[in-house]
């Protein structure tokens, strides 16, 4: 009896293990899979050129955007955005004191875990906490000003390879955990996740769309889309995605927004910073 | 005798019945349907899972009582409950689900 007990143990042990063993956080090992996945399922993409999302898988939308890009949409954006990082606040300080290097440079190292706050801090939330530190009032997340001072910032960091780093830190591995499920969650009515379309169907059209890959997603922002006739941030992407499958969209810079964030630009490290950048 | 006191009795019984299924909704009948469609919104509000159906579902069931079309209110109230009750139960399965889909 105590025999058929112990096999019988060892036999339901043998079934959970594994499964213990997937779930376990392991970024550096999602980070592998995560690429092996996209360069494998796109052989004939250079693995910076992910960054360029559809231009990268799609002759004809990369002529359009290679001649669009002759006089890009965007630059209205990044003069602005240099103009307003340049203009002093009512107390004197600028955007640059808020940040390391004065700001130049830096794109490619948010979000980052703030291990004070314990939280993740994107650029748009770093950006905001600089203006109320100096007595000005936030701006809107999902574009116009916000667009334009994260267009100057992305643009002084092209080139750079994304850096995020997730510290020793277990609320840090807790962060990454809660945006890898929202990312892999399905949700709204048409019971999409975001890996539904940039995961499993990266590369395919959805109606006149190309659907980006994951890899590098985030790497342009932010971006003029002329679906939008105008800029939008990260903020204002993932805001219209679940929009877009009849989700009711977080606020902007909600929690796990920004560890959605957080994990797709881990698994983007070593791929350059592309923003401010394009889209249809 | 018998038999038309059982004839008698069929036909209240379906004039009772035929009445009760075409009565027309009340303002109490909406805010109970109400009630509880907002009650399940909520619960899936704490999940941060909401639909974006149920709520234009729900603004059409408050459009159509204060233009007084109870029935049109009720069955749109009743509508954004099952929405809500569904994205409520898309989120709870998703809990464990969303495993399965991770690249490994």
């Amino acid at each position: 009896m105590l025999r058929a007990m112990s096999l019988m143990a060892i036999f339901v042990f043998a079934l959970i293990r594994p499964v213990t063993a997937a779930d376990a956080v392991n970024p550096q090992a999602d980070f592998k899979a995560f690429r092996d996945y996209f360069t494998k399922k796109f052989p004939n993409v250079p693995l910076n050129d992910f960054v360029n999302g559809p231009y990268s898988m799609d002759a004809g939308l990369r002529k359009q955007w290679l001649e669009i890009d002759q006089f890009p949409p965007y630059d209205f954006a990044i003069d602005r955005g240099k103009q307003m990082f340049a203009k002093p606040f009512k107390n004197g300080k600028t955007y640059g004191d808020c940040f390391p290097n004065k700001g130049i440079g830096i794109r490619q190292n948010y979000p980052y875990f703030d291990e004070k706050s314990g939280q993740v801090i994107t650029l748009e939330l770093a950006l905001n906490q600089c203006r109320e530190a100096n007595g000005e009032a936030p701006y809107s997340y999902v574009k116009d000003e916000m667009a334009s001072l994260t267009a100057y910032m992305a643009f002084t960091s092209r080139g750079k390879p994304f850096d995020i780093k997730i510290p020793n830190d277990p609320r840090a591995l807790a962060a990454y955990e809660k945006g890898e499920e929202y990312f892999y969650t399905r949700r709204g009515q048409l019971n999409f996740s975001c890996a539904s379309c940039h995961v499993q169907s990266a590369g395919e059209h959805i109606r006149t769309e190309m659907l980006a890959p994951a890899l590098g997603i985030l790497a342009a922002m932010p971006i003029y889309r002329s679906e939008w006739n105008g800029m939008g941030t990260i903020s204002r992407r993932f805001v219209t995605c679940n929009s877009q499958v009849r989700g009711v969209p977080l606020p902007p810079q909600d929690e796990l927004y920004r560890d959605v964030e957080y994990y797709l630009s881990y698994m983007s490290n070593g791929l350059p910073i592309a923003g401010p950048g394009t889209r249809p | 005798m018998r038999l038309r006191l059982l004839f008698s009795m069929t036909g209240l019984i379906w004039l009772v019945a035929a009445t009760a299924a075409t009565a027309a909704s009340t303002n109490a009948d909406f805010k109970a349907a109400l009630n509880a469609a907002e009650a399940a919104e909520n619960d899936a509000g704490a999940l941060k899972n909401q639909w974006t159906t149920t709520e234009e579902t729900l603004t059409a069931a408050k459009k159509a009582a204060a233009a007084g079309d109870f029935d049109t209110a009720v069955d749109d109230a009743r509508q954004a409950e099952a929405l809500a009750k569904a994205s409520i139960a898309q989120a709870r399965e998703q809990e464990i689900a969303w495993r399965a889909a991770v690249i490994h």
